[in-house]
């Protein structure tokens, strides 16, 4: 059994060995004109050198390594008693009653730091979840979801810059601008097949893009726009000092300034904006819209002989999630101050979509999970910034290969047939 | 008799057009063959016409350390090398990314394969650093077209090099698909998998040779594209890879003779657009180009339409 695996261990190391250490093992040296190659540093060959190693003996074992891992006990399943507990309605409700308060409760007991990176996971989750809509429900892979993104973002920094709208009117528009743009692009791309769509929502977003970066007289190309105004809540703001015809946040409520309350008013805001978000799509899904929704996922020939019309459920489906783009690109801009087209690149639209994928797509709990994981870690790991892509990259494809369905993959009520 | 200034002015937008247009060709046959068989976008495409482009520079930097200066030589070597090596890689992302995943959901191969984009992407930009490595011109000179005096179109040397090169590819490649046993296996497989498997065919070697010859084909394009801009990056195949889809996708994707048609339309688009307009605007072009067409005739130019099966 072993002899057998030899020949593939052996070309699969080689080939590792070979590859590797051609790229990685030699390096461009640029002098002036002159090209030279210069070696990596030994501990460059001895990371190649044990890549290759481990690849020998996991093919060589590899018989002998998944027979060990059927063997595992595996997590011990949970008794049925309590999975049957645990779809109770009350009890559902009652684990996101604590959810929801353990998100309220968070930014009091942490410090601003934290805080501010609740804010971020937020922003994901509200992404993940637009996002959730197009890919996990209706099943249209959209690559190009940031182009919504930095619609809404712009939407709302060009508003404030040219006519002076404020945060809540601004939040109003960008969903409907980022909705519109939806529409248009939907329209006449949705008739496309899976893979064609794709390409071309990801070379809309790098439309978007290009276009943000090269019309320098309205978006102040590659420099950004700064001071775009920060939301404020009924009218009053969150400055130490009000300006114009204004009153702020800690002189109404006659307490002494902090620059945290803003932080911590944004925290709540983004979740505000979250739990809206869960609470539309969740209503939406039990519409005939979310049904017709996952029905044209699962099969569209189906769908058509019963009498939906395709491009009228995915239109609705691409609008919807674009408008949910549109709202996170708005306070996405309230909250940083300022908004440049480096914030749009196409490894946001990838971060997003590995969001959803990671998560399960179609599973909102998986998607809230998954924003959280793909937000804390790269925080945690700040020292391997380096190799964050690399690994992230690496992930995705282990991700597909071993539980292509995701973290917490969506389970609707259905019944079975026994025979 | 004198021609106007702006006809040659146009004959050189429509000469580096097509330059730029036959490597996208190269790189949108890779696309174009993998689909064709499988049924699905090899995203890291792109990446490896960029591996492609690295190789040349290091196997090229590599001959003028050890003294040797022959350009021939050099150029030479740089394609044998560049096209073992996205050879292997090429083969070694169908193995990892692909072959698991084949007769799954139709997303999940893809998703895997930008994963597999972003990984090797940020493998080079780590092993080779971000910026741009330029090297000095190989081959210089070339034709005028017109008077010598005054305002003329050139034709490089080095664009003579692409197309020489590119036209001798296609000439091999076709020969290839449509003559010898493995290229008539390929067009079995393009036509029913399974059938083929059935027949006896190793359909697995079968998908696993049109990636090693996409491989080497986009080798081949990020070779020539490298001398011909002088200056790579890790971040070049993006672009690229993005291009050449659209290439397949406009010319009709699963066709070869789409793939170079598609490529030479969108090279001249795209440098027109780049003369006349703004170099700006030129990737905007491209992509409205693609939208465009699928608008229009989804199957693309030389496509055939396809009819869903249950």
């Amino acid at each position: 059994m072993m002899r057998a695996n030899l020949k593939p261990a052996i070309i699969s190391a080689v080939v590792v060995a070979v590859l590797a250490g051609l790229l990685l093992g030699i390096r461009l040296d640029q002098q002036g004109t002159t090209l030279s190659l210069v070696g990596a540093g030994p501990d460059v060959y001895w990371k190649i050198g044990a890549a290759a190693a481990f690849l020998f003996f996991f093919n060589l074992f590899r018989d002998q390594l998944s027979a060990l891992w059927k063997g595992l006990p595996g997590l011990p399943k949970a008794p049925q008693k309590l999975v049957e507990v645990s779809h109770k309605p009350a009890l559902r409700r009652l684990f996101w009653c604590f959810m929801i308060a353990a998100a309220i409760i968070w930014p009091f007991l942490s410090n601003r730091g934290g805080t501010d990176l609740g804010t971020l996971v937020l922003i994901y989750v509200m992404l993940g979840l637009g996002l959730n809509i197009v890919v996990g429900l209706a099943g249209l892979l959209d690559l190009g979801y940031v182009g919504f993104y930095a619609v809404g973002a712009y939407g709302y920094a060009l508003m404030a810059m040219y006519f002076d709208v404020g945060f809540w009117t601004g939040l109003l528009i960008a969903g409907l601008l980022a909705a519109l743009f939806g529409f248009l692009l939907g329209f006449p791309v949705l008739r496309l097949r899976g893979d064609y769509l794709a390409i071309v929502t990801l070379g809309f977003g790098e439309i978007i893009r290009i276009l943000l970066n090269n019309m320098t007289w309205l978006t102040n190309g590659p420099n950004g726009i700064g001071g775009i105004p920060k939301p404020t809540l009924f009218g009053l703001e969150f400055s130490r000092r009000a300006s114009e015809g204004m009153q702020s946040f800690h002189e109404f409520v006659g307490i002494s300034y902090s620059s945290e309350h803003r932080i911590i008013f944004l925290y709540l805001l983004a979740l505000l904006l979250v739990l809206i978000t869960l609470f539309v799509i969740n209503r939406l899904l039990r519409m005939p819209i979310g049904r017709a929704w996952e029905a044209l996922r699962e099969d569209e020939i189906a769908c058509r002989a019963l009498g939906i019309n395709p491009t009228a459920v995915k239109l609705s489906a691409f609008t919807i999630g674009a408008t949910f783009a549109g709202f996170a690109g708005c306070f996405f801009a309230a909250r940083q101050g300022f908004i440049s087209p480096e914030s749009f690149t196409f490894i946001e639209s990838a971060i997003i979509l590995a969001i959803v994928v990671l998560g399960g797509m179609g599973s909102q709990v998986g998607v809230i999970l998954a924003a959280i994981i793909m937000t804390i870690l790269p925080e945690m790991a700040r020292e391997f910034d380096e190799y964050r892509m690399l690994l992230f990259g690496l992930m995705m494809v282990l991700m597909m290969i071993w539980r292509p369905q995701g973290l917490l993959p969506m389970s609707r009520p259905h019944l079975e047939l026994r025979t | 008799m004198a021609m106007p200034e702006s006809l040659y002015y146009f004959i050189q937008q429509l000469i580096n057009g097509l330059t730029v247009g036959s490597t996208y060709a190269l790189i949108a046959i890779g696309y174009t063959m993998v689909y064709g068989i499988i049924g699905m976008i090899n995203f890291a495409h792109g990446e490896i016409y960029m591996i492609g482009s690295y190789i040349a520079f290091i196997v090229i930097a590599a001959l003028a350390m050890f003294g040797i200066e022959s350009v021939p030589l050099m150029i030479v070597a740089a394609f044998a090398i560049s096209m073992m090596v996205t050879s292997a890689y090429g083969y070694s992302i169908e193995r990892v990314a692909y072959r698991p995943l084949r007769g799954g959901n139709r997303l999940i191969p893809l998703i895997s394969a930008i994963g597999m984009s972003i990984f090797l992407q940020n493998l080079v930009r780590i092993a080779q650093g971000s910026r741009d490595i330029a090297m000095p011109t190989m081959i210089s000179g070339g034709v005028d077209i017109g008077p010598h005096e005054g305002f003329h179109a050139t034709l490089s040397y080095m664009q003579m090099i692409i197309f020489v090169v590119t036209l001798i590819t296609m000439f091999g490649l076709t020969l290839f698909i449509s003559r010898s046993r493995m290229g008539r296996a390929c067009r079995a497989c393009a036509e029913d998998l399974k059938m083929t498997n059935l027949l006896g065919i190793n359909t697995n070697g079968i998908i696993a040779l049109t990636f090693v010859i996409g491989a080497a084909l986009a080798a081949i394009a990020g070779v020539l594209l490298g001398m011909y801009y002088g200056v790579i990056n890790p971040y070049i195949g993006f672009m690229a890879g993005l291009k050449a889809f659209t290439a397949a996708v406009l010319g009709g994707i699963g066709s070869i003779p789409g793939a170079v048609l598609g490529g030479l339309l969108l090279g001249v688009t795209e440098a027109i657009t780049a003369g006349y307009f703004s170099s700006e605007y030129k990737d905007v072009v491209a992509f409205a180009l693609l939208i465009l067409i699928l608008l229009f005739r989804p199957s693309g130019i030389l496509g055939r339409p396809e009819v869903e099966k249950v």
